[in-house]
């Protein structure tokens, strides 16, 4: 018993990551038409971050680490969007095309600044004894990712559902070119959507690094993951992305846990959805 | 004009190995293979408008098997040759019936997705695949008793299987069904009108380009020896992308011209640094951003452009 509630903690914790990896996708891909391969890659250097910095100063608050790693991916996925992707805004193929070139190169990046090996991310101390519930015992860390998790996406739900922001940002999402026309500045919108998913993806990585920890191809683990998560929940759909990423964090975790053929357990979400909803379990828009 | 540039290419061709060393000899074969990759993959992203970012897995699944059955099971070449060819063809058969559900960028993320588990597949299922170690110790077949171990003997092997790929896939885009498939790409819509089935022009284009996906795999698994799962990454679509786009999508040589430049900037590049990926990144944004349409016409348009200025 005590096994399985543990799997079903993992696969919620899995989840709640892959929530915030997703969450950042889907509202990039919902407002920009842009398929943004570099996602998992702002999360692999998220790790990273998380990892140095964490193993340098050992009194780092995880969640203060997560942050800042989060502004500087935010920040440089700004850059990149400013520099790059607004010079390609007629050419959608290009845009997902320069996203998977910067892919390489940060991942490339990665290898060069912190070698092949893979890097263990510490559990904070505060959060290393086991929680007792019920009876069973949970490790802390895990439960407090999937408050975060669950927090932020509420957070992101008052963000696109209750605030002005959020207003222009459905409004784009739905109509770009009515959204221009009643005088939303969608470009800047652009910008802000991107900065904010690459931050939350580099902040989930510092997140994720204590169960994943830091290693060469974990942005090419990720990636798919993500994409899958999104085809499953509909694209630009923060609740697709949210039930998408628990089912996946459940399939995922439970399928690996036979060894060898778990792994081409993730194709049948994807197929039964695809073949049957197309546009995803909450998606309106048609890709 | 064509006629005289092929007639030369072809003349060149077959006799080079009378005048180069292994080491090109060896370079020219990875260019053909590296080259019907391409124009495997273009037929989707050129004529048929639909962008794969997983194009690999026909490749690597193709050269998986054809390595399984011949070092794990015992099969002779010729059976496990047709065997993953049409195991390949199988499996473009099926991902073309979900990937085809989408068009466009969404298109893209489900092959780039079903790609990613086969990769992943690949890493995990170390009791068949040897995980990261990969598969060594292979051998190339003996087509009519002929050895291809050498050099120059597996070079005009695929030098005859890069023309045979070649002019079929030149049929097929000359043919009345790849005007149906260009109109397809440009009209869906009007193409649908006419009476056409776009979605059954698209599904079968797929299975013929996973088809010479796989064909590109048999032979990279023949001329390496070895298989590796980087075969299914990213990075290989990537690359044979980065070829079709860079030689120009939608023409007929371009691609094979843009493999061919790929594949030597790698081999060269990886000389002098290591990191291919990074370069790779850098010529992605740099095509993307400076010739977007693809070298061979974007040499095109500058060559003009200073006959302009000089005449």
């Amino acid at each position: 018993m005590q096994f399985w509630i543990i799997q079903g903690l993992n696969s919620l914790s899995l989840g709640g990551l892959l929530f915030l990896l997703s969450s950042g996708f889907s509202l990039i891909f919902g407002l920009m038409r842009l398929a943004n391969l570099t996602h998992g890659a702002f999360f692999m250097l998220g790790t990273y971050l998380g990892a140095v910095a964490l193993r340098a100063y050992s009194g780092l608050n995880i969640w203060v680490t997560a942050i800042g790693a989060g502004i500087i991916v935010a920040a440089l996925g700004g850059l990149f969007e400013r520099l790059v992707l607004t010079r390609l805004k007629t050419n959608p193929l290009g845009q997902v095309l320069v996203t998977l070139g910067m892919s390489f190169i940060i991942s490339d990046a990665c290898l060069v600044l912190w070698g092949g090996d893979s890097i263990p991310v510490p559990t904070p101390h505060n959060l290393q004894a086991p929680t007792r519930l019920f009876g069973f015992a949970f490790p802390t860390y895990r439960l407090a990712l999937v408050g975060v998790a669950v927090s932020a996406a509420i957070v992101l739900y008052i963000l696109i559902d209750r605030t002005r922001l959020g207003a222009m940002i459905r409004a784009g999402v739905d109509d770009r070119q009515m959204a221009r026309a009643v005088g939303i500045p969608v470009s800047r919108l652009f910008t802000l959507v991107f900065c904010l998913g690459a931050g939350v993806a580099g902040a989930a990585g510092v997140l994720g690094g204590p169960i994943l920890s830091a290693y060469p191809g974990l942005d090419a683990d990720m990636l798919p993951l993500a994409l899958i998560v999104v085809i499953l929940g509909g694209i630009g759909s923060l609740f697709g992305a949210f039930i998408g990423s628990f089912i996946i964090g459940f399939i995922y975790t439970f399928g690996t846990m036979v060894p060898d053929l778990g792994y081409i357990i993730l194709f049948l979400p994807m197929i039964v959805v695809i073949a049957f909803r197309p546009q995803g379990l909450f998606g309106r828009l048609s890709a | 004009m064509k006629w005289i540039a092929s007639a030369v290419f072809a003349a060149v061709a077959l006799w080079l190995p009378f005048f180069v060393g292994d080491f090109y000899i060896n370079l020219a074969s990875q260019i053909f293979i590296a080259a019907i990759f391409a124009l495997s993959l273009n037929l989707l992203v050129g004529f048929g408008g639909m962008t794969s970012l997983g194009h690999a897995s026909y490749l690597g699944v193709a050269a998986y098997v054809s390595a399984l059955m011949t070092s794990r099971y015992g099969f002779g070449h010729g059976t496990a040759a047709l065997i993953s060819i049409l195991g390949t063809v199988a499996m473009a058969a099926f991902f073309g019936v979900i990937a085809l559900r989408a068009t466009g960028l969404g298109f893209l993320m489900i092959t780039l997705a079903l790609s990613q588990v086969l990769w992943g597949l690949a890493y995990r299922m170390s009791d068949v695949t040897n995980g990261d170690n990969g598969i060594t110790g292979l051998t190339r077949p003996a087509p009519f008793g002929i050895s291809l171990d050498s050099a120059a003997s597996f070079y005009w092997f695929a030098l005859v299987v890069a023309i045979i790929a070649f002019v079929m896939m030149a049929i097929f885009v000359s043919s009345s069904f790849g005007s149906s498939l260009k109109g397809v790409r440009d009209q869906p819509r009007r193409m649908a009108a006419l009476g056409f089935n776009p979605w059954m022009i698209r599904w079968i284009t797929f299975v013929y380009a996973g088809f010479w996906g796989g064909v590109a795999g048999l032979l990279y698994v023949y001329y390496n020896k070895y298989i590796h799962p980087t075969s299914l990454s990213t990075t290989s679509s990537a690359e044979a992308l980065l070829g079709v786009i860079a030689g120009g999508s939608g023409t007929l040589a371009g691609p094979a011209v843009g493999a061919a430049i790929v594949l030597l900037l790698k081999n060269y590049a990886s000389a002098y640094v290591e990191r291919w990926n990074m370069l790779l990144g850098v010529v992605f944004l740099f095509i993307v951003l400076v010739m977007p349409t693809g070298i061979v016409p974007g040499l095109q348009q500058l060559a003009a452009r200073f006959r302009g200025r000089w005449s």
